[in-house]
Protein backbone atom coordinates (compact mmCIF):
# COMPACT_ATOMS: atom_id res chain seq x y z
CA UNK A 1 0.00 0.00 0.00
CA UNK A 2 1.54 3.70 -1.06
CA UNK A 3 -0.59 6.30 0.92
CA UNK A 4 -3.06 7.61 -1.31
CA UNK A 5 -1.60 11.33 -1.36
CA UNK A 6 1.79 10.25 -2.72
CA UNK A 7 0.15 7.40 -5.52
CA UNK A 8 -1.66 11.09 -6.83
CA UNK A 9 1.16 13.53 -6.34
CA UNK A 10 3.05 10.45 -8.62
CA UNK A 11 -0.05 10.41 -10.95
CA UNK A 12 0.08 13.90 -11.64
CA UNK A 13 4.09 13.68 -11.84
CA UNK A 14 3.49 11.07 -14.42
CA UNK A 15 1.37 13.13 -16.30
CA UNK A 16 3.05 16.09 -16.50
CA UNK A 17 6.48 14.39 -17.58
CA UNK A 18 5.31 10.84 -19.52
CA UNK A 19 1.96 12.69 -21.35
CA UNK A 20 3.43 13.14 -24.46
CA UNK A 21 5.99 10.07 -24.63
CA UNK A 22 3.13 7.80 -24.35
CA UNK A 23 1.00 9.45 -26.54
CA UNK A 24 3.76 9.52 -29.25
CA UNK A 25 4.39 5.97 -28.72
CA UNK A 26 0.64 5.01 -28.99
CA UNK A 27 0.37 6.86 -32.26
CA UNK A 28 3.37 5.48 -33.21
CA UNK A 29 2.07 2.12 -33.13
CA UNK A 30 -1.54 2.89 -34.28
CA UNK A 31 -1.12 5.70 -36.47
CA UNK A 32 -4.52 6.44 -34.75
CA UNK A 33 -4.61 9.77 -32.70
CA UNK A 34 -8.21 9.97 -31.28
CA UNK A 35 -7.44 5.81 -30.43
CA UNK A 36 -3.54 6.90 -28.72
CA UNK A 37 -5.20 9.75 -26.58
CA UNK A 38 -8.97 7.41 -25.12
CA UNK A 39 -6.01 4.64 -24.65
CA UNK A 40 -3.67 7.33 -23.16
CA UNK A 41 -6.14 8.43 -20.55
CA UNK A 42 -7.38 4.92 -19.74
CA UNK A 43 -3.90 3.82 -18.43
CA UNK A 44 -3.53 7.50 -16.85
CA UNK A 45 -6.83 6.11 -15.35
CA UNK A 46 -5.58 2.64 -14.10
CA UNK A 47 -2.60 4.03 -12.86
CA UNK A 48 -5.01 6.03 -9.98
CA UNK A 49 -6.65 2.71 -9.37
CA UNK A 50 -3.76 0.01 -9.14
CA UNK A 51 -0.92 1.93 -7.89
CA UNK A 52 -1.96 2.65 -4.45
CA UNK A 53 -2.64 -1.03 -4.07
CA UNK A 54 0.59 -1.91 -6.02
CA UNK A 55 2.56 0.61 -5.52
CA UNK A 56 4.48 3.14 -8.03
CA UNK A 57 6.44 1.08 -10.45
CA UNK A 58 10.15 1.85 -10.93
CA UNK A 59 9.65 3.37 -14.03
CA UNK A 60 5.93 5.13 -14.64
CA UNK A 61 6.52 6.07 -18.03
CA UNK A 62 7.45 2.42 -19.33
CA UNK A 63 4.36 1.38 -17.16
CA UNK A 64 1.81 3.68 -18.63
CA UNK A 65 3.07 2.94 -22.22
CA UNK A 66 2.47 -1.06 -21.63
CA UNK A 67 -0.99 -0.32 -20.15
CA UNK A 68 -2.03 2.02 -22.76
CA UNK A 69 -0.41 -0.34 -25.45
CA UNK A 70 -2.69 -3.17 -23.72
CA UNK A 71 -5.60 -1.30 -24.10
CA UNK A 72 -5.26 -0.50 -27.73
CA UNK A 73 -4.83 -4.02 -28.48
CA UNK A 74 -8.09 -4.64 -26.81
CA UNK A 75 -9.67 -2.20 -28.69
CA UNK A 76 -8.38 -3.47 -31.84
CA UNK A 77 -9.18 -6.73 -31.69
CA UNK A 78 -12.77 -5.43 -31.21
CA UNK A 79 -12.71 -3.59 -33.92
CA UNK A 80 -12.17 -5.96 -37.58
CA UNK A 81 -10.79 -3.32 -39.17
CA UNK A 82 -7.84 -3.08 -37.04
CA UNK A 83 -6.36 -6.38 -38.14
CA UNK A 84 -3.61 -4.91 -39.57
CA UNK A 85 -2.68 -2.59 -36.80
CA UNK A 86 -3.02 -5.64 -34.41
CA UNK A 87 -0.40 -7.71 -36.13
CA UNK A 88 1.77 -4.95 -35.71
CA UNK A 89 1.30 -4.76 -32.02
CA UNK A 90 0.85 -8.13 -31.57
CA UNK A 91 4.67 -8.22 -33.02
CA UNK A 92 6.41 -5.65 -30.57
CA UNK A 93 4.11 -6.82 -27.93
CA UNK A 94 6.27 -10.16 -27.98
CA UNK A 95 9.15 -8.04 -26.26
CA UNK A 96 8.99 -8.56 -23.04
CA UNK A 97 9.50 -5.10 -21.68
CA UNK A 98 8.89 -2.06 -24.00
CA UNK A 99 12.47 -0.22 -24.89
CA UNK A 100 13.26 2.26 -21.87
CA UNK A 101 12.07 5.87 -22.80
CA UNK A 102 15.47 7.29 -23.13
CA UNK A 103 15.95 4.21 -26.07
CA UNK A 104 12.81 6.07 -28.35
CA UNK A 105 13.55 9.98 -27.66
CA UNK A 106 12.63 10.30 -31.37
CA UNK A 107 9.23 9.62 -30.60
CA UNK A 108 7.94 13.10 -29.01
CA UNK A 109 10.18 14.91 -31.80
CA UNK A 110 7.85 13.00 -34.47
CA UNK A 111 5.03 14.25 -32.55
CA UNK A 112 6.30 18.01 -32.02
CA UNK A 113 7.16 17.80 -35.88
CA UNK A 114 3.64 16.54 -37.18
CA UNK A 115 1.57 18.86 -35.11
CA UNK A 116 4.12 21.39 -36.26
CA UNK A 117 3.24 20.66 -40.17
CA UNK A 118 3.15 23.53 -42.28
CA UNK A 119 -0.20 22.11 -44.31
CA UNK A 120 -1.93 22.76 -40.61
CA UNK A 121 -3.20 26.05 -39.73
CA UNK A 122 -1.01 28.45 -37.66
CA UNK A 123 -3.92 27.79 -34.73
CA UNK A 124 -4.25 24.26 -35.22
CA UNK A 125 -0.51 23.55 -34.69
CA UNK A 126 -0.31 25.76 -31.33
CA UNK A 127 -3.33 24.01 -30.45
CA UNK A 128 -2.53 20.47 -31.50
CA UNK A 129 0.66 20.96 -29.67
CA UNK A 130 -0.56 22.00 -26.42
CA UNK A 131 -3.07 18.79 -26.53
CA UNK A 132 -0.87 15.94 -27.52
CA UNK A 133 2.30 16.70 -26.13
CA UNK A 134 1.70 18.87 -22.82
CA UNK A 135 -1.88 17.33 -21.94
CA UNK A 136 -3.81 20.40 -22.05
CA UNK A 137 -7.81 19.92 -22.10
CA UNK A 138 -9.42 21.26 -24.62
CA UNK A 139 -10.81 23.96 -21.94
CA UNK A 140 -7.41 24.75 -21.29
CA UNK A 141 -6.09 25.85 -24.13
CA UNK A 142 -9.64 27.60 -25.48
CA UNK A 143 -9.42 29.29 -22.45
CA UNK A 144 -5.92 30.55 -22.90
CA UNK A 145 -6.51 31.76 -26.46
CA UNK A 146 -9.98 33.49 -26.02
CA UNK A 147 -11.85 31.10 -27.79
CA UNK A 148 -15.00 28.68 -27.19
CA UNK A 149 -14.55 25.30 -26.07
CA UNK A 150 -16.72 23.87 -29.17
CA UNK A 151 -14.22 26.08 -31.35
CA UNK A 152 -11.75 24.76 -30.31
CA UNK A 153 -12.66 20.80 -29.94
CA UNK A 154 -13.80 21.22 -33.75
CA UNK A 155 -10.54 22.95 -35.04
CA UNK A 156 -8.66 19.85 -33.08
CA UNK A 157 -11.15 17.30 -35.28
CA UNK A 158 -10.16 19.04 -38.27
CA UNK A 159 -6.57 18.71 -37.59
CA UNK A 160 -6.63 15.20 -36.68
CA UNK A 161 -8.49 14.65 -39.44
CA UNK A 162 -6.16 16.28 -41.85
CA UNK A 163 -3.15 14.22 -40.65
CA UNK A 164 -4.94 11.33 -41.59
CA UNK A 165 -6.95 12.65 -44.75
CA UNK A 166 -3.47 14.46 -46.47
CA UNK A 167 -1.34 11.95 -45.38
CA UNK A 168 0.89 14.51 -43.38
CA UNK A 169 3.83 11.74 -42.68
CA UNK A 170 4.04 11.05 -38.84
CA UNK A 171 8.05 11.69 -39.04
CA UNK A 172 10.95 14.21 -37.89
CA UNK A 173 11.53 15.74 -41.87
CA UNK A 174 14.27 14.56 -43.44
CA UNK A 175 17.48 17.28 -43.51
CA UNK A 176 17.22 19.03 -46.34
CA UNK A 177 13.91 20.16 -45.35
CA UNK A 178 14.74 20.53 -41.53
CA UNK A 179 15.75 24.05 -41.18
CA UNK A 180 12.52 25.37 -42.47
CA UNK A 181 10.37 22.99 -40.66
CA UNK A 182 12.43 23.75 -37.39
CA UNK A 183 11.56 26.77 -37.40
CA UNK A 184 7.85 26.36 -37.94
CA UNK A 185 8.33 24.25 -34.71
CA UNK A 186 9.84 27.45 -32.51
CA UNK A 187 7.61 29.97 -33.63
CA UNK A 188 5.07 27.21 -32.29
CA UNK A 189 6.38 27.35 -29.12
CA UNK A 190 7.48 30.74 -28.68
CA UNK A 191 3.92 31.75 -29.44
CA UNK A 192 2.99 28.95 -26.69
CA UNK A 193 5.36 30.95 -24.11
CA UNK A 194 4.33 34.36 -25.31
CA UNK A 195 0.48 33.77 -24.52
CA UNK A 196 1.51 32.89 -21.06
CA UNK A 197 4.16 35.38 -20.95
CA UNK A 198 2.25 38.62 -21.94
CA UNK A 199 -0.23 40.47 -19.81
CA UNK A 200 -3.54 38.84 -21.04
CA UNK A 201 -6.97 38.52 -19.44
CA UNK A 202 -6.48 34.87 -18.55
CA UNK A 203 -5.93 33.76 -15.21
CA UNK A 204 -2.52 34.36 -13.82
CA UNK A 205 -1.89 29.97 -13.41
CA UNK A 206 -2.89 29.40 -16.81
CA UNK A 207 -0.31 31.92 -18.35
CA UNK A 208 2.21 30.42 -15.76
CA UNK A 209 1.22 26.95 -17.09
CA UNK A 210 1.73 27.98 -20.48
CA UNK A 211 5.15 29.49 -20.03
CA UNK A 212 6.12 25.89 -18.14
CA UNK A 213 5.45 24.08 -20.95
CA UNK A 214 6.52 26.11 -23.59
CA UNK A 215 9.73 25.93 -21.54
CA UNK A 216 9.57 22.37 -20.95
CA UNK A 217 8.43 21.28 -24.84
CA UNK A 218 11.61 23.47 -25.73
CA UNK A 219 14.16 21.55 -23.38
CA UNK A 220 12.79 18.20 -24.88
CA UNK A 221 13.80 19.40 -28.43
CA UNK A 222 16.96 20.53 -26.97
CA UNK A 223 17.64 17.40 -25.28
CA UNK A 224 16.50 15.50 -28.64
CA UNK A 225 18.77 17.86 -31.28
CA UNK A 226 21.64 18.32 -29.57
CA UNK A 227 23.68 19.76 -32.96
CA UNK A 228 21.14 22.63 -33.78
CA UNK A 229 22.01 25.79 -32.10
CA UNK A 230 18.18 27.57 -32.58
CA UNK A 231 16.31 25.35 -29.94
CA UNK A 232 18.78 26.00 -27.44
CA UNK A 233 18.54 29.74 -28.96
CA UNK A 234 15.18 29.86 -27.74
CA UNK A 235 15.21 27.91 -24.55
CA UNK A 236 18.26 30.83 -23.64
CA UNK A 237 15.77 33.67 -24.61
CA UNK A 238 12.68 31.96 -22.41
CA UNK A 239 14.61 31.32 -19.51
CA UNK A 240 16.20 34.83 -19.66
CA UNK A 241 12.16 36.79 -19.73
CA UNK A 242 11.06 34.03 -17.22
CA UNK A 243 13.63 35.13 -14.98
CA UNK A 244 12.09 38.45 -15.11
CA UNK A 245 8.49 37.78 -14.89
CA UNK A 246 7.29 38.72 -11.39
CA UNK A 247 8.72 42.14 -12.27
CA UNK A 248 7.38 43.02 -15.15
CA UNK A 249 3.76 44.40 -13.32
CA UNK A 250 3.53 45.60 -9.72
CA UNK A 251 -0.33 46.41 -8.83
CA UNK A 252 -1.72 45.91 -12.72
CA UNK A 253 0.14 48.22 -13.68
CA UNK A 254 3.48 47.70 -16.30
CA UNK A 255 7.01 48.15 -14.80
CA UNK A 256 9.66 48.68 -17.82
CA UNK A 257 13.13 47.03 -17.65
CA UNK A 258 14.51 50.47 -16.37
CA UNK A 259 12.10 50.43 -13.60
CA UNK A 260 12.04 46.63 -12.09
CA UNK A 261 13.26 45.45 -9.20
CA UNK A 262 16.20 43.78 -10.18
CA UNK A 263 16.96 42.19 -6.74
CA UNK A 264 13.64 40.03 -7.54
CA UNK A 265 15.11 38.69 -10.71
CA UNK A 266 15.62 34.83 -10.56
CA UNK A 267 19.08 34.31 -10.60
CA UNK A 268 19.44 30.71 -11.05
CA UNK A 269 17.40 31.15 -14.40
CA UNK A 270 19.69 33.86 -15.44
CA UNK A 271 22.79 31.70 -15.20
CA UNK A 272 21.41 28.71 -16.82
CA UNK A 273 19.65 31.07 -19.83
CA UNK A 274 23.62 32.50 -20.51
CA UNK A 275 24.70 29.14 -20.20
CA UNK A 276 22.45 27.72 -22.56
CA UNK A 277 23.01 30.98 -24.85
CA UNK A 278 26.91 30.39 -24.66
CA UNK A 279 26.30 26.94 -26.11
CA UNK A 280 23.92 27.65 -28.77
CA UNK A 281 26.77 30.52 -30.02
CA UNK A 282 29.46 27.90 -29.77
CA UNK A 283 28.00 26.27 -32.74
CA UNK A 284 28.69 29.49 -34.62
CA UNK A 285 25.57 29.73 -36.63
CA UNK A 286 23.82 32.07 -35.57
CA UNK A 287 19.89 32.57 -36.10
CA UNK A 288 17.54 35.15 -34.94
CA UNK A 289 16.46 33.25 -31.44
CA UNK A 290 19.92 33.10 -30.14
CA UNK A 291 20.57 36.56 -31.25
CA UNK A 292 17.49 37.67 -29.17
CA UNK A 293 18.53 35.83 -26.44
CA UNK A 294 21.98 37.54 -26.41
CA UNK A 295 19.74 40.79 -26.32
CA UNK A 296 17.92 39.72 -22.92
CA UNK A 297 21.24 38.23 -21.25
CA UNK A 298 22.53 41.97 -21.93
CA UNK A 299 19.76 43.00 -19.90
CA UNK A 300 19.54 40.22 -17.34
CA UNK A 301 22.83 40.38 -16.68
CA UNK A 302 23.47 44.28 -16.23
CA UNK A 303 23.91 45.25 -12.15
CA UNK A 304 21.31 48.23 -12.38
CA UNK A 305 19.44 50.33 -15.43
CA UNK A 306 22.31 52.23 -16.18
CA UNK A 307 25.55 50.50 -16.62
CA UNK A 308 23.30 48.62 -19.65
CA UNK A 309 25.31 47.79 -22.77
CA UNK A 310 23.74 49.40 -24.96
CA UNK A 311 26.13 49.31 -27.77
CA UNK A 312 25.93 46.19 -27.69
CA UNK A 313 22.35 45.92 -27.57
CA UNK A 314 22.54 48.09 -30.68
CA UNK A 315 24.95 45.89 -32.39
CA UNK A 316 22.92 43.00 -31.67
CA UNK A 317 19.64 44.56 -32.90
CA UNK A 318 21.36 45.68 -36.38
CA UNK A 319 22.11 41.76 -37.02
CA UNK A 320 17.95 40.67 -35.56
CA UNK A 321 17.45 42.89 -37.90
CA UNK A 322 19.67 41.09 -41.00
CA UNK A 323 18.30 37.78 -40.08
CA UNK A 324 14.55 38.98 -39.44
CA UNK A 325 13.87 42.28 -40.60
CA UNK A 326 10.52 43.64 -39.27
CA UNK A 327 9.71 47.26 -38.17
CA UNK A 328 9.08 46.25 -34.73
CA UNK A 329 12.73 45.34 -34.45
CA UNK A 330 13.84 48.49 -36.01
CA UNK A 331 11.86 50.34 -33.09
CA UNK A 332 13.74 47.83 -31.03
CA UNK A 333 17.05 49.24 -32.66
CA UNK A 334 15.68 53.17 -32.54
CA UNK A 335 15.91 52.92 -28.63
CA UNK A 336 19.10 51.08 -28.67
CA UNK A 337 20.94 53.85 -30.44
CA UNK A 338 19.20 56.19 -28.89
CA UNK A 339 20.54 55.40 -25.06
CA UNK A 340 24.07 54.41 -26.69
CA UNK A 341 24.74 57.16 -29.29
CA UNK A 342 22.36 59.85 -27.70
CA UNK A 343 18.72 60.68 -28.21
CA UNK A 344 18.85 62.70 -31.58
CA UNK A 345 20.15 60.12 -33.27
CA UNK A 346 16.98 57.38 -31.69
CA UNK A 347 14.59 59.91 -32.40
CA UNK A 348 15.73 60.09 -35.76
CA UNK A 349 15.73 56.29 -36.90
CA UNK A 350 11.75 56.37 -34.76
CA UNK A 351 10.48 59.63 -37.10
CA UNK A 352 12.22 57.64 -39.88
CA UNK A 353 9.60 54.32 -39.08
CA UNK A 354 6.54 56.68 -38.17
CA UNK A 355 7.06 58.00 -41.87
CA UNK A 356 7.04 54.70 -43.26
CA UNK A 357 3.38 54.21 -41.87
CA UNK A 358 4.80 50.82 -41.14
CA UNK A 359 3.73 50.51 -37.83
CA UNK A 360 0.72 53.21 -37.50
CA UNK A 361 -1.50 51.31 -35.03
CA UNK A 362 1.05 49.87 -32.82
CA UNK A 363 1.32 51.73 -29.68
CA UNK A 364 4.85 51.20 -29.12
CA UNK A 365 5.50 53.64 -31.92
CA UNK A 366 4.28 56.95 -30.42
CA UNK A 367 4.82 55.38 -26.85
CA UNK A 368 8.91 55.04 -27.65
CA UNK A 369 8.56 58.74 -29.35
CA UNK A 370 7.18 59.74 -25.81
CA UNK A 371 9.88 58.24 -23.79
CA UNK A 372 12.70 60.02 -25.96
CA UNK A 373 11.07 63.33 -26.37
CA UNK A 374 10.30 63.17 -22.80
CA UNK A 375 14.12 62.52 -22.09
CA UNK A 376 15.15 64.73 -24.39
CA UNK A 377 13.10 67.97 -22.58
CA UNK A 378 10.43 68.15 -25.17
CA UNK A 379 7.64 68.08 -22.46
CA UNK A 380 4.79 69.07 -25.02
CA UNK A 381 5.54 66.68 -27.60
CA UNK A 382 5.90 63.88 -25.23
CA UNK A 383 2.79 64.19 -23.45
CA UNK A 384 0.66 64.52 -27.07
CA UNK A 385 2.97 61.32 -28.01
CA UNK A 386 1.66 59.75 -24.80
CA UNK A 387 -1.78 60.41 -25.37
CA UNK A 388 -1.64 58.49 -28.30
CA UNK A 389 -0.24 55.67 -27.23
CA UNK A 390 -2.53 55.27 -24.60
CA UNK A 391 -5.18 55.69 -27.27
CA UNK A 392 -3.59 52.32 -28.94
CA UNK A 393 -3.14 50.18 -25.76
CA UNK A 394 -4.22 47.25 -26.06
CA UNK A 395 -4.06 46.21 -22.32
CA UNK A 396 -5.14 47.70 -19.25
CA UNK A 397 -1.80 47.23 -17.89
CA UNK A 398 0.12 49.36 -20.46
CA UNK A 399 -2.87 52.32 -20.35
CA UNK A 400 -2.62 52.43 -16.50
CA UNK A 401 1.83 52.34 -17.24
CA UNK A 402 1.40 55.72 -19.68
CA UNK A 403 -1.12 57.34 -17.92
CA UNK A 404 1.36 57.33 -15.24
CA UNK A 405 4.27 58.90 -17.17
CA UNK A 406 1.10 61.40 -18.66
CA UNK A 407 0.78 62.51 -14.71
CA UNK A 408 4.81 62.66 -14.22
CA UNK A 409 5.21 65.24 -17.18
CA UNK B 1 -1.09 8.00 -51.83
CA UNK B 2 -3.16 9.68 -54.40
CA UNK B 3 -3.36 12.89 -54.77
CA UNK B 4 -4.30 15.64 -57.48
CA UNK B 5 -1.82 18.50 -58.31
CA UNK B 6 -4.23 21.28 -59.65
CA UNK B 7 -1.68 23.80 -61.57
CA UNK B 8 -2.59 27.22 -61.22
CA UNK B 9 -2.00 30.67 -62.42
CA UNK B 10 -3.35 33.42 -63.41
CA UNK B 11 -2.88 33.43 -67.11
CA UNK B 12 -0.67 36.15 -67.82
CA UNK B 13 1.63 34.13 -68.70
CA UNK B 14 0.83 31.07 -71.28
CA UNK B 15 3.83 28.90 -72.41
CA UNK B 16 2.77 27.07 -75.95
CA UNK B 17 3.37 23.33 -75.24
CA UNK B 18 6.70 23.63 -77.30
CA UNK B 19 7.95 26.46 -74.91
CA UNK B 20 6.54 24.64 -71.83
CA UNK B 21 8.44 21.00 -73.14
CA UNK B 22 11.91 23.16 -73.96
CA UNK B 23 11.52 24.64 -70.52
CA UNK B 24 14.48 23.40 -68.32
CA UNK B 25 12.65 23.35 -64.97
CA UNK B 26 9.65 21.69 -66.73
CA UNK B 27 12.28 19.30 -68.04
CA UNK B 28 13.34 18.40 -65.09
CA UNK B 29 9.72 17.99 -63.17
CA UNK B 30 9.42 15.36 -65.67
CA UNK B 31 12.66 13.54 -64.99
CA UNK B 32 11.74 13.68 -61.08
CA UNK B 33 8.54 12.21 -62.12
CA UNK B 34 9.92 9.54 -63.86
CA UNK B 35 12.04 8.27 -60.99
CA UNK B 36 9.80 8.65 -58.46
CA UNK B 37 7.69 6.32 -60.78
CA UNK B 38 4.71 9.09 -59.10
CA UNK B 39 3.00 9.80 -62.59
CA UNK B 40 -0.47 8.33 -63.02
CA UNK B 41 -1.89 10.89 -65.35
CA UNK B 42 -1.38 14.56 -66.61
CA UNK B 43 -2.90 17.10 -68.76
CA UNK B 44 -2.73 20.41 -70.00
CA UNK B 45 -5.87 22.31 -69.74
CA UNK B 46 -6.86 24.96 -72.22
CA UNK B 47 -7.79 28.52 -70.78
CA UNK B 48 -10.60 29.46 -68.91
CA UNK B 49 -12.11 31.22 -71.76
CA UNK B 50 -12.80 27.95 -73.12
CA UNK B 51 -14.46 26.47 -70.11
CA UNK B 52 -17.70 25.81 -70.10
CA UNK B 53 -20.10 25.35 -66.28
CA UNK B 54 -22.57 23.34 -65.88
CA UNK B 55 -24.96 23.93 -62.93
CA UNK B 56 -28.41 22.50 -62.33
CA UNK B 57 -30.95 24.22 -59.91
CA UNK B 58 -34.47 23.35 -59.42
CA UNK B 59 -34.05 20.66 -62.18
CA UNK B 60 -33.31 23.02 -64.59
CA UNK B 61 -29.76 22.95 -66.40
CA UNK B 62 -28.20 26.31 -66.48
CA UNK B 63 -25.00 26.57 -68.91
CA UNK B 64 -22.76 29.49 -68.31
CA UNK B 65 -18.84 30.94 -70.04
CA UNK B 66 -15.61 30.62 -67.97
CA UNK B 67 -15.51 29.28 -64.63
CA UNK B 68 -18.53 30.19 -61.61
CA UNK B 69 -16.01 32.28 -59.34
CA UNK B 70 -14.05 34.97 -60.02
CA UNK B 71 -10.44 33.80 -58.55
CA UNK B 72 -6.94 35.18 -59.02
CA UNK B 73 -5.57 31.76 -60.52
CA UNK B 74 -7.16 29.48 -62.41
CA UNK B 75 -6.55 25.60 -62.95
CA UNK B 76 -4.39 25.18 -66.19
CA UNK B 77 -3.64 21.47 -65.75
CA UNK B 78 -4.17 18.63 -63.82
CA UNK B 79 -1.70 16.17 -62.45
CA UNK B 80 -2.84 12.86 -60.62
CA UNK B 81 -0.24 11.40 -58.64
CA UNK B 82 0.72 8.64 -56.26
CA UNK B 83 3.25 8.94 -53.72
CA UNK B 84 4.11 7.97 -50.16
CA UNK B 85 2.55 10.81 -48.23
CA UNK B 86 1.88 14.69 -48.25
CA UNK B 87 5.74 15.85 -48.13
CA UNK B 88 6.64 13.72 -51.34
CA UNK B 89 3.73 15.51 -53.22
CA UNK B 90 4.72 18.99 -51.98
CA UNK B 91 8.32 17.83 -53.13
CA UNK B 92 7.07 17.18 -56.65
CA UNK B 93 4.46 19.77 -56.65
CA UNK B 94 7.62 22.29 -55.88
CA UNK B 95 9.44 21.11 -59.11
CA UNK B 96 6.20 22.17 -61.12
CA UNK B 97 7.30 25.21 -63.44
CA UNK B 98 3.90 26.93 -62.83
CA UNK B 99 4.99 26.71 -58.79
CA UNK B 100 7.22 29.46 -59.38
CA UNK B 101 4.75 32.15 -60.78
CA UNK B 102 1.15 30.63 -59.89
CA UNK B 103 0.85 27.94 -57.50
CA UNK B 104 -0.14 24.15 -57.47
CA UNK B 105 -2.75 23.03 -54.83
CA UNK B 106 -2.67 19.52 -54.00
CA UNK B 107 -5.59 17.64 -53.02
CA UNK B 108 -5.71 14.30 -52.16
CA UNK B 109 -8.12 11.68 -53.68
CA UNK B 110 -11.02 10.60 -51.84
CA UNK B 111 -10.39 7.01 -51.44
Amino acid sequence: MTAPDDVRTAVAAAYRDEWGQVIATLIGLTGDWDLAEDCAQDAFAAALATWPRDGVPHRPGAWLTTTARNRATDRLRRAAAGAAKLRQLAVLARDPDVPPIEEIPDERLRLIFTCCHPALPFPARVALTLRTLAGLTTAEIARAFLTAEPAMAKRLVRAKRKIQEAGIPYRVPPAELLPQRLAAVLAVLYLIFNEGYSEGPDEEDVRRALTAEAIRLTRILVRLMPPEPEPRGLLALMLLHEARRTTRTEDGVLVTLEYQDRSRWDRTLIAEGVETLDQALAMRRTGPYQVQAAIAACHATAPDAASTDWPQIATLYTELARLAPSPVVDLNRAVAVAMADGIPAGLALVDEIAASGRLDDYHLLPATRADLLRRAGRTAEAKAAYEQARKLAPTEAERRYLSGRLREL
Amino acid sequence: MKYVLLICDDETNQPTNEELAADPVHQAWEADLERRGAELVGERLRPVVDATTVRVRDGETLVSDGPFAETKDFVGGIVIIECANLDEAIAIAAGHPYARWGGVEIRPVWE
